[in-house]
């Protein structure tokens, strides 16, 4: 009876087969020839030239993550300490956000950080640039944010940090109480307890919000284009250029998103190598 | 003479208005095995964290060698768990979960500087204790690659390898089946006696606490019932439910007629007990094994066998006497219906003051083959202490 | 000391959720601006919640971004939990193969993803409409001919559907599974063993222990659909938008502040519901616990 059951997943199985393989197998071959699909490696010798672009889409997604672990383990960890109807309201509001589409909240960042945005508008308020003036000998009437580097990571960084808080929290959260008490029992003070078992543990809930931060963030292209003005081209730019934009080359932009799904995968076979062992921790 | 070592005076607790440890007075001497023996929810593992320091008494000192402990943090105190479920550590292997507490940079008590143990003295110490609790050639071994006993026995050793003064053990064979947990039981009465400390031991098995304790402390809703030693407990229990907690036990009414008579279904009784009032309605405990069987016309009461198991070595047997039925372990066989007469030496028969269990056991109208499996089974042990804690 | 750390602790979390909310509670404030600057405050107004009202782009564009969220999540949910429980009948390397394939939408970037379903979709309906071109049925019925031609395909609506269906199912099922793995398997066997078909053990046993599971696993789908922008880009053609890409164009010459309104609405709407459902579900908790105690 049971092999009866697992029929119930054929459909699905076959939806993927033409839906997740299919689609990638057709990448692939995409990847491999020319216009006229004709095989050749071109699309893959050339790459050479988007080098920097390349260096500059991991640069930003790493400090993006870094900064999403750093905010993000400690909210997750303060969250876990704290009482159930809390921890309830909390995961709440983490969640909400994303019930209002990603960009629109991206597109409202970009009123903050304008020129005569509203935090320039605060810093004056202020008086911090009078400050600097008076400090300085300076002459400057706003902070340039909006079309920077630093926009597109603060970007990266409001979008998806809830992905790295709320792994590591359910990570935290399911940890056996026993096993602090037993920490502590055997000599660990507060840190100890941290340092010695809540980290080691958590590492699953890292390495997944890692991953889930990393990868959408090497890959953007919406948030560049508003936060950073377009001036600062990342993988996912290049890639929509060569489908959507003016740019039309699907078959080297295949070769491009294939040769970023590599890098990636590597980077995340190694991460895992360092959490070796550890059961695969839970997405959401 | 003993030393005492720890004492609990007037320790109370209680979580959001509900008393679940009512003032316990207790002290534990030096090298001791003491169990806490009792149902689920009566208390004794709320006990057992106040002296491990997760729990803090709400009313009522804790004191360690003299000196009051209360607000001393379980990492700063001179006591090891074993705990329930072992909270082994799942990322460590054997060696590095034994090794835990050793790696952790200790206060010298005289110049106050914390000072970590060099990698040899670690390395000597592990493997030392390996070999006390038989886990040589375990020690790469992951946790849960381990069956529940070699769990357990690593559990130990992490907790002995800090040469704490007492060790504490929280139900530490519950998870474990009959066969091993006789086994363990030897084990650790072999540990204790080798290590020369002092063992706090939390169960619910009565057999449990009888065969390993030099004192027992049973415990019932948050109370203390009776202190002592295994034969006291035994032999004199102090009311109606630690004589039917610990062994099987026929309760009865009685009245004390004078010193060394008492009276049962209208007929006296010599007995060793004394110091009652007299005419003083008391309850009396007659033990199964202590029922002599005799012909129908020698007997002191008359009765009828009602139901009779074989057990191995013996017969339980049911016999209804005049509508009170009474357990009667014996070596014969009486088959149902068939009328007797019973026996019972002064020795046999032990009389205890009148308390709010009275009247609630040792009838034996209800028993059952599965009455002592459902005794033990009942216990998710301490479920609910638990729980209100985590609130 | 303890309580100054709770204070801390509170007060960092208090900052991250500021930064959080800062760009709606911006929205929200700024969809009542009478100007239609982002930037300056000019008063008071409803103004862009009437024009909004007449937009008939964007009405649509909402509209086409709550119907596929619905569509696809039921869809999912549906398939997903059948999925899963086929999934958990299946031997154990079999699953791990089948769950490493079902993880690769989720683990993938979003924009591989979109662009990969794109050139599928490309090519299958590429080959479709050169046959659909060149060949068609000619039938006699009664006397009178006639010509069936087939429809020339391309990306929409429907494609786009298919994709957030294929991103959404991984979600059910990785939320559904540990439900699965939870249930007493003698649960199913007890059922058919009082006499129950497979199919009502299904409904009788199976699906009300994974409930919770399901439940979750839609939520996070509908989210992961409302909240997704890329892959429905690469996917929908140039037909029809969903929110999300509407403001994408706009971006590159000017958003209307009617964008304000509409996100400061779904904002709104959204957490009423949560609201309620909370409310509901602790006034639920609490009356178990009472009945507990």
């Amino acid at each position: 009876m049971k092999n009866r059951r697992s029929l119930l997943a054929v459909p699905y199985v076959g939806w993927m087969a033409l839906f997740v393989i299919a689609p990638i197998l057709i990448m692939v071959v995409y990847s491999f020839t020319t216009a006229a699909f004709d095989p050749t490696l071109a699309n893959y010798t050339g790459m050479g030239t988007y080098t920097s672009i390349f260096l500059r889409s991991f640069q930003l997604a790493l400090i993006a993550t870094a900064i999403c672990l750093l905010v993000g383990y400690p909210l997750a960890y303060v969250m876990a300490k704290e009482g159930p109807g809390f921890q309830r309201t909390a995961t709440v509001l983490i969640m909400l956000p994303m019930w209002v589409n990603f960009l629109l909240r991206t597109y409202a960042w970009m009123a903050i950080l304008e020129n005569n945005g509203l935090l320039n508008q605060l810093f004056d308020l202020i008086g911090l640039f009078d400050l600097i003036n008076g400090l300085f000998g300076t002459d400057i009437e706003f902070f340039r944010m909006i079309r920077t580097q630093g926009a597109v990571v603060l970007g990266m960084v409001y979008n998806y940090l809830p992905f790295m808080v709320l792994p590591i929290y359910s990570v935290i959260i399911k940890l056996d109480h026993s096993l602090l008490e037993a920490a502590r029992d055997l000599g660990a003070d507060t840190a100890g307890v941290f340092r010695r078992v809540i980290l080691p543990l958590s590492l699953p809930g890292v390495l997944s919000g890692v991953t889930m931060v990393f990868v959408p963030s090497v890959s953007t292209f919406a948030i560049s284009q508003l936060l950073g003005g377009g001036t600062h081209m990342l993988l996912g730019n290049l890639i929509e250029l060569q489908f959507l934009g003016g740019a039309y080359n699907p078959h080297l932009g295949s070769a491009i998103a294939m040769v970023m799904m590599v890098i990636v995968i590597i980077c995340m076979w190694i991460m895992n190598r360092f959490g070796e062992g550890e059961e695969q921790a839970v997405v959401l | 003479m003993p030393k005492e070592l720890i004492r609990l005076s007037d320790c109370t607790v209680s979580f959001d208005g509900e008393v679940v440890l009512d003032k316990i007075n207790l002290y534990i001497n030096d090298k001791e095995f003491l169990t806490l023996l009792g149902p689920s929810g009566c208390g004794k593992t709320t006990t057992l964290r106040i002296i491990g320091g997760f729990q803090a008494p709400t009313a009522g000192d804790v004191l360690f060698d003299g000196v009051r402990i209360n607000d001393v943090p379980p990492h700063k105190r001179a006591v090891n768990t074993v705990f329930q479920k072992y909270a082994l550590f799942p990322h460590l292997n054997v060696f590095e979960n034994i090794a835990f507490g050793l790696r952790i940079p200790k206060a010298d008590p005289e110049t106050g500087k914390r000072e970590k143990l060099s990698e040899e003295e670690i390395q000597r110490r592990v493997m030392e204790m390996l070999e006390v609790v038989n886990l040589k050639g375990f020690e790469r071994r992951r946790v849960n690659q381990l069956s529940g006993g070699q769990q357990q026995r690593v559990a130990i050793a992490r907790a002995l390898v800090n040469q704490p003064k007492v060790l504490l053990l929280d139900e530490p064979l519950g998870a474990l089946d009959l066969k091993l947990r006789k086994d363990m039981q030897n084990e650790l009465k072999r540990i204790q006696q080798a290590m020369g400390i002092t063992f706090i031991y939390v169960t619910h098995d009565q057999e449990e606490a009888l065969a390993m304790s030099d004192t027992v402390v049973v415990m019932d809703q948050g109370k203390i019932q009776q202190i002592g030693t295994p034969e006291d407990i035994y032999n004199e229990p102090k009311n109606a439910f630690v004589a039917d907690f610990i062994g099987e036990s026929n309760i009865l009414d009685g009245i004390m007629r004078a010193d060394g008579v008492v009276e049962i279904f209208n007929r006296k009784f010599q007995c060793l007990d004394k110091g009652f009032l007299p005419d003083e309605p008391v309850d009396v405990v007659i033990r199964p094994e202590d029922v002599d069987i005799v012909p129908e016309d020698q007997g002191q009461l008359k009765g009828t066998v009602t139901s009779v198991t074989f057990k191995g070595v013996h017969y339980d047997t049911i016999v209804d006497f005049y509508g009170f039925k009474w357990l009667i372990q014996t070596t014969d066989f009486c088959p149902v219906d068939s009328h007797i007469g019973i026996k019972i030496d002064p020795d046999g028969i032990h009389v205890m003051k009148k308390s709010q269990y009275s009247g609630l056991f040792g009838d034996y109208s209800s028993y059952s083959e599965e009455y002592d499996e459902i005794g033990d089974a009942t216990l998710e042990p301490e479920e609910e202490e638990e729980e209100s804690h985590e609130e | 000391m303890r309580k100054s750390r709770r204070i801390g602790s509170r007060f960092f979390m208090g900052l991250v959720f500021l930064f959080l909310y800062a760009p709606i509670l911006l929205m929200i404030v700024f969809s009542f601006n009478a100007g239609n600057s982002n930037v300056v405050w000019q008063g008071f107004s409803l103004r862009w919640y009437e024009e909004l009202f007449q937009d008939r782009t964007i009405l649509q564009s909402l509209y086409t971004t709550l119907l596929v969220s619905v569509l696809a999540t039921a869809v999912a949910t549906v398939a997903g939990t059948f999925a899963a429980v086929g999934f958990y009948s299946m031997r154990r390397r079999t699953r791990s193969v089948l769950m490493n394939v079902n993880n690769i939408p989720m683990m993938n970037a979003d924009i591989v993803t979109g662009v990969s379903l794109c050139l599928l979709f490309v090519a299958v309906f590429g080959l479709w409409n050169e046959f659909a071109a060149n060949y068609r049925i000619t039938l006699n019925l009664f006397g009178s001919l006639y010509r069936i031609t087939f429809p020339e395909l391309s990306l929409g609506f429907g494609t786009m559907l298919i994709a957030h269906i294929t991103f959404n199912i991984p979600y059910v099922i990785l939320s559904v599974g540990p439900k699965l793995r939870q249930m007493d398997n003698n649960l199913v066997d007890a059922a058919r063993d009082l006499g129950c078909t497979w199919m009502g053990a299904f409904f009788k046993v199976i699906l009300p222990e994974i409930k919770p599971g399901i439940v979750s696993g839609a939520l996070i789908a509908f989210t992961m659909s409302v909240d997704d922008f890329v892959i429905s880009y690469f996917t929908a053609g140039s037909s029809v938008s969903t929110l999300a890409m509407e403001i994408y164009s706009m971006a590159r010459r000017r958003v209307s502040p009617e964008i304000n309104a509409v996100s400061t609405l779904l904002f709104v709407v959204v957490l009423v519901l949560l609201v309620v459902v909370n409310l509901r579900e602790a006034r639920a908790e609490k009356a178990a616990a009472r009945r507990g105690a």
